[in-house]
């Protein structure tokens, strides 16, 4: 009979994190950032399948690595966001308690499931009324940060904060942050982005109602045009 | 422990509702003891003898135009030969596109108001596409369906459907029976205590291809009708200002009828039927 033999929980621990970390780097990046009116989320994706998706009023989520992973947490977001609202009230959903229950999920998964998650998710909620915008990065082990002004989740990620800490200069205009949203993708890849190649969506506190708003690839290319002219 | 179910695949969200929460429908799957009290038309001597009477919507139309459809509601909930709210508010907005109003009892019926409208913005964000005008059209029929134990213990709940269809580029008006059955209806339709009088109203005056404004005002005219003929439904009140409630369906989506405009047509159907 052969002995199974020990492993120790820091080593289990340690294969896993590795095993995830892999997995994420494969994949493009996701920026979130502040501009004036709301949050800009632009996503290197030349692919139909989505990387950012509304979830509520004012809250939109991003993913990054493995995409059935991640579709079946924005699944899972979206419904705990309609059950909130549905029991409660449209304004009880909040993007704190949303970046929480991700948080608690993704922790689970990765102690107890054998392969953990190859995912890390953004939980992006729109300020109004003198309350800040809050970004929450969430990794693939349970990890939450609150970041401010932007963030990068997905490959790559390391070396787009080093850059974007150099060159943001605060909330300004939406053309100016896809303009440098689009040079902070490019520069990590080393390739030209264009407007095909790029999944851009905003929530914007001037909107009515629900403040997600996905841009097309036409509206994508008007503002590029727009950033280059100013 | 998982704080999220992540093996769902259901896009509904009553589907979801009733498979993890089906405390939170309506719904019963047993049968509740008849409740003689709830009954739609008590006897004179029954209402005075039964108080717990609860509140009933009564009047709602919708009506097809040449660039969409409307849909109105009057505001008044009666429980028996009492007035119960003289604001409530019987037409919603159901997505960008589209609106129900809904007749009967005032509690379910705002509950499947709320839950119809959930319904259809969390199957858009699942899916990344709005469901079609057919799509909407059956889902509420469905959830009508839901309600037949409670429909027939006398807790009745009928909407009428309206929506701005994109592909056909025309507005179309969808009514439901109690056991979830959909009909379509090509030019008007009202339903309701004060629906049959509404209809008459509508019937003499319709016209294919009216404009806007007209189909307004005759709506506003199908509800005043109403109004004198059922004393469940509540004509304009101009003392404390309350108007029935109007919402159009267009192509360039759902727009409120503003109280303003439905005060000024109100004046005129007043002026004109004034006894000199």
């Amino acid at each position: 009979m052969v002995l199974p033999y020990y492993v120790s929980p820091e080593q289990i621990m340690q294969d896993k994190a590795e095993y995830a970390k892999k997995g994420i780097a494969k994949g493009r990046s996701i920026i979130a950032m502040e501009y004036s009116s709301g949050i800009l989320l632009v996503a290197d994706n030349p692919s139909a399948l989505n990387k950012i998706s509304e979830i509520y009023d004012n809250i939109a989520f991003a993913g990054a690595g493995r995409y059935s992973e991640f579709e079946n947490l924005r699944k899972a977001g979206i419904r705990h966001a309609d059950l909130k609202g549905y029991l409660y009230s449209r304004e009880d959903v909040t993007a704190r308690s949303l970046a929480n229950a991700y948080s608690q999920s993704l922790g689970t998964s990765f102690s107890q499931d054998v392969k953990p998650l190859e995912v890390e998710i953004l939980v992006v909620g729109l300020g109004e009324q003198d309350h800040p915008n809050e970004i929450y990065r969430i990794t693939f082990d349970g990890s939450i940060y609150d970041e401010k002004g932007f963030t990068v989740i997905g490959g790559r990620s390391e070396a787009l904060i080093i850059f974007l800490k150099e060159h943001y200069k605060g909330a300004s205009g939406v053309t100016e942050v896809l303009k440098l949203s689009i040079e902070a993708l490019g520069g990590a890849t080393n390739q030209a982005i264009n407007a095909n190649g790029l999944e851009v969506a905003a929530l914007d506190r001037t909107r009515q109602g629900r403040k997600f708003k996905r841009f097309i690839p036409e509206e994508i290319s008007e503002l590029i045009k727009k950033s280059g002219e100013s | 422990m998982c704080a999220f179910p992540l093996e769902d695949q259901t896009s509904s969200f009553s589907e979801y509702l009733s498979s993890h929460y089906p405390h939170l429908l309506q719904v019963q799957k047993s049968g509740i003891p008849p409740l003689q009290f709830l009954k739609a038309e008590p006897t004179l001597s029954e209402s005075f003898e039964r108080p717990p009477l609860i509140p009933r919507g009564t009047t709602v139309l919708a009506l097809r135009h040449g660039d969409g459809a409307i849909i109105a509601g009057d505001r008044m909930a009666t429980e028996g030969f009492q007035v119960s709210a003289r604001r409530i508010e019987k037409v919603y907005k159901a997505d960008e596109y589209s609106a129900i109003a809904i007749a009967g009892a005032a509690g379910p019926c705002i509950e499947l108001a709320r839950l119809f409208q959930t319904e259809l913005e969390h199957y858009e964000k699942l899916e990344g596409a709005k469901l079609s005008t057919d799509g909407k059209a059956n889902k509420l029929g469905q959830m009508v369906k839901a309600n037949l134990a409670m429909a027939v213990q006398g807790l009745i709940v009928i909407p009428i459907f309206v929506s701005y269809d994109l592909k056909r580029q025309e507005g179309r008006i969808f009514k439901y029976d109690i056991t979830g059955g959909r009909y379509e209806e090509t030019e008007y339709y009202a339903t309701g205590s004060g629906g049959k009088d509404a209809r008459n109203t509508m019937k003499k005056s319709y016209k294919r291809d009216m404009t806007e404004d007209e189909a307004v005002a005759l709506a506003l005219e199908a509800l005043y009708d109403a109004s004198e003929e059922d004393v469940a439904t509540a004509g304009p009140d101009l003392i404390r200002g309350i108007y029935p409630t109007i919402k159009m369906v267009t192509r360039q989506g759902i727009q409120d009828v503003d109280e303003q405009r439905i005060k000024q047509v109100y004046n005129i159907i007043i002026e004109r039927r004034r006894v000199a």
